[in-house]
């Protein structure tokens, strides 16, 4: 276990030193961040010093140099819109992209995997056809079409839920966020459930899979010879069974959901990385956009280390290489 | 007797707040500034945000005129000097006193803030900040300086007590953001909020007291999302909001719109320095000598745009010819020049004339998400081009790259362009400040002509600026720069101006914003019942 999750350690920071190659080189080669924050009234003299003030005149190996030499020690340079930390910037918006993930996937799978389940498990009902054909819907709405709609119903004509933004911060356990507070959760929502709807759909269709493919299974059949309760085949045989492809998926996409929630961050103004990613694009901030790519990267490269894990748990078949 | 104490107190407070103030006001803004710091980033949304919180010796009014605010008054007193009174009995929001060497380290420090992405260098350099006494201050330059209240007016005063060695970092966090303006900053969530509250000690100059207790700034960067707000009432008003929203919401009885014209022209920039542009082509593709050399040619352009219809079709009625850089009322503006009519066959004749009856190939580039509607001008101009025989392409590009490739993507770092769509606003609020930038010849060493991207040059023009930029006499200077635009928009085509762009806000009910030409978003103008 040790020598694996060592390798895979290697091969991480081999994949990170490549990702910083390409990102930095792929962001340097376009545009011009001068043109997008000076001030048009300002003269040729201004322009220069700004240039120099950002290190711009440099060759771009040399910038790249020291971009390494810095991040070597935690520093992934200065945003040059806001003049601080890229790396503090993304920190500081962290909790409430992840606070969204996470209410997101949780709404994802509470209402997936019992309607996969259903479906799988009597799927020539009507039910089961709306419950799959709902999910294809779930697949191809644009998220930000379905965004602007849910706030128009739940917003606007119903005036349930707020528009706009993230609400007041709780603390519990030491750890501040917005879901420990009622006003907190009615601003959450929309955004999740927005985010949510995607996952929804793919975790349908991967539990209903999975039941169909366990269901004619000899051991299911034994259990119900053995007189076990449907109730209990279901819960107990079938869900265990189909866990395993879930979680992988989850998993994966949990950190899908977090860099992908740059639509769902626009639309409701929510105050977290994905909105500042996308600022940072279109004002060509660099080094925020340099920094959030490689924190996205580690973050895939360890979700997907978890994954491995958690697959020993749920299944005594799969053996890590390390182990033996 | 403490509960009639009690009582006694949460009447007058009820009676105060009810009177003065009664209102808190929540504003769903496009762009959230980058910094508290007025010094940091010299950009639009920064330097209106900032007005809030902190005062300039010369304010600002909604058509950019000036009025006293930090200063009472300001003259020349003789070539090379100019004389500021300040106002007096002014506090900064932590009380301590407002004097002249408030102005003098504001000077200073204006200029000198690191990491800056674009300072106020441009506007505070060669200037001699001298204090006479507590309430005087002389500013003087080596050479006579006609524009300075109009660039005294771009600088917010901080306060010297609490802006020594204060970085960026302690004005964002709220410890040196002290001025003397209507709000006190309160805090500052980036992405999320910024929180004002009323400054009741605030000296009334220009929109008077503030009218809100309270003033939350939200950022909503997407059109819809920012309608959706202010339709569900999660905020009371909302800047920037689309054309193609503005015929519906028109109708929405709950909303109150204000449009007005902003000092922002559109307008199109003409390759005019190479002999071989690169995307000019003879119809077929071969090599053809570079029509928009021949003033024939830019005037036959001119004359094939159908303002009428841009104004109508393309900017749902969001917008105003424009014949020159700056609509009526600014200063330096001609009053001979009207945006040219509608004549393809004049048109036509006039490329004949030119040797180029039977058209040319040329791209039109431009910008995809800087200007209201940017990439649709960019199409209908096509449109209207291949009517008197020019056939015409179009690449459009985010304003991340494009910008970039109009300024220096050629060979050399020249303009890599042949047309472009372009926009200027002038923030000094007159004619000199497009006129320098845009139709000055390109010259780095005396800081002209820097977005003149197609490199017109005429030294008549450029005599007739300098000569304007040093005229201290108002009258006399507005003459000049109106010639200036005379002979290079309208007899030179230097430059062809299609439209001003128009902006609108929009508040709920009750509530009426007075706009700004200078495109700003500021809680003071927002008057509500």
């Amino acid at each position: 276990m040790t020598a694996f999750i060592f390798t895979r350690f290697a091969q991480s920071v081999l994949v990170l030193f490549i990702m910083s190659l390409l990102v930095f080189g792929g962001v340097n080669l376009v545009g011009d961040p001068v043109e997008m924050l000076i001030n048009p009234e300002a003269d040729q003299a201004e322009v220069e010093r700004v240039i120099r003030e950002l290190g711009l005149d440099r060759p771009v190996t040399e910038q790249y140099w020291y971009f390494l030499v810095n991040a070597f020690k935690g520093d992934l340079g200065d945003s040059f819109i806001f003049g601080e930390p890229a790396l503090k910037l993304i920190i500081q918006r962290m909790p409430a992209t992840l606070e969204l993930a996470l209410f997101s996937l949780i709404i994802s799978l509470i209402v997936a995997i019992p309607l996969g389940i259903y479906a799988g498990y009597k799927p020539d009902s009507k039910a089961s056809k709306v419950i799959m054909a709902g999910s294809i819907l779930g697949f191809s709405m644009p998220t930000f079409w379905v965004g602007i709609i849910f706030i128009m119903i739940f917003a606007v004509q119903l005036g349930w839920l707020p528009s706009t933004g993230r609400g007041e911060i709780g603390t519990f356990l030491g750890i501040n966020s917005s879901l420990f507070t009622l006003n907190g959760l009615s601003h959450v929502f929309l955004p999740a459930l927005n985010l949510a709807l995607f996952k929804i759909s793919s975790v349908i269709r991967l539990t209903r899979a999975g039941t169909r493919e366990i269901i004619l299974q000899d051991y299911i059949t034994f259990a119900r010879s053995k007189g076990i309760s449907e109730k209990r085949v279901v819960l107990i045989h079938v869900l265990k069974n189909i866990l395993i492809p879930i979680v992988t998926v989850v998993g994966l996409e949990f950190g899908s959901l977090i860099a992908f929630s740059t639509v769902t961050e626009t639309v409701f103004a929510w105050p977290g990385m994905g909105k500042l990613i996308i600022d940072s694009i279109y004002n060509l901030d660099r080094p925020v956009i340099v920094a959030y790519l490689m924190i996205i990267v580690t973050f895939f490269v360890f979700l997907n280390l978890i994954v491995d894990i958690l697959y020993t748990f749920l299944d005594p078949r799969v053996r890590i290489k390390g182990d033996h | 007797m403490k509960l009639i104490n009690r009582l006694f107190i949460i009447l007058i407070s009820c009676l105060l707040s009810s009177v003065a103030l009664a209102k808190d006001l929540t504003v769903g803004l496009k762009s959230e500034p980058s910094s508290i710091d007025p010094h940091y980033h010299n950009l639009g949304p920064n330097n209106a945000f900032a007005t809030h919180i902190y005062g300039t010796l010369v304010g600002s009014d909604e058509n950019q005129q000036h009025y006293p605010d930090l200063a009472t008054s300001w003259k020349p007193i003789d070539d090379t000097t100019w004389e500021f009174k300040l106002r007096k009995g002014v506090k900064f929001h932590d009380g301590s006193d407002f004097t002249a060497d408030d102005v003098l380290f504001t000077a200073q420090r204006a200029q000198n803030v690191p990491k800056s992405p674009s300072g106020f260098g441009t506007y505070l350099k060669g200037k001699e900040f001298i204090k006479i006494d507590s309430h005087t201050i002389h500013i003087k330059t080596k050479k006579p300086y006609p524009l300075m209240p109009n660039d005294i007016m771009t600088v917010k005063i901080i306060s010297k007590k609490n802006g020594e060695g204060a970085t960026t970092a302690d004005y964002n966090s709220g410890k040196a953001a002290i001025g003397t303006g209507p709000y006190k900053f309160v805090e500052w969530v980036p992405g999320d909020k910024i929180v004002l509250k009323a400054n009741e000690n605030y000296h009334g100059a220009g929109t008077g007291m503030p009218k809100y207790k309270n003033v939350l700034f939200k950022p909503i960067k997407s059109g819809p999302a920012r309608i959706a707000a202010l339709l569900a009432k999660d905020v009371d008003f909302i800047d920037n909001v689309p054309p193609l929203n503005v015929a519906k919401m028109k109708k929405n009885p709950t909303i109150k719109l204000n449009s007005g014209p902003s000092n922002r022209v559109i307008y199109l920039h003409m390759d005019q320095f190479r002999e071989d542009s690169p995307h000019i082509k003879a119809i077929g593709g071969g090599k053809i000598k570079n029509p928009l050399m021949d003033v024939r040619v830019r005037k036959a352009l001119s004359l094939a745009i159908n303002r009428d219809a841009m104004v109508s079709k393309v900017m749902e009625g969001i917008a105003v010819k424009a014949g020159q850089l700056l609509p009526a009322g600014f200063h330096g503006v001609s009053d001979k020049m009207k945006p040219d009519a509608y004549d393809p066959t004049a048109a036509k004749k006039l490329l004949a004339e030119a040797g180029y009856g039977d058209g040319f190939e040329m791209t039109i580039h431009g910008p995809n998400d800087r200007y209201i509607n940017d990439a649709k001008i960019a199409e209908a101009l096509a449109q209207m081009f291949s009517r008197i025989g020019i056939k015409a392409k179009v690449e459009t590009m985010p304003k991340a790259v494009y910008f970039k490739r109009a300024s220096r993507g050629g060979p050399n770092k020249s303009p890599e362009f042949s047309f472009m769509v372009l926009g200027w606003g002038a923030g000094s609020g007159e004619a000199s400040s497009p006129l320098r930038a845009l139709l000055h010849t390109y010259d780095k060493s005396i800081g002209m002509g820097r977005a003149n991207r197609g490199r017109h040059s005429d030294p008549a023009v450029d005599k007739l600026i300098q000569k304007a930029l040093g005229t201290v006499d108002s009258d006399a200077r507005g003459k000049l720069l109106a010639e200036a635009t005379e002979i290079s928009v309208g007899k030179n085509y230097g430059v062809i101006p299609v439209h001003y762009q128009m902006n609108t806000w929009a508040a709920k009910s009750g509530c009426s914003y007075t706009p700004r030409t200078d495109e700003r978003t500021i809680a003071t103008y927002l008057n509500c019942k």
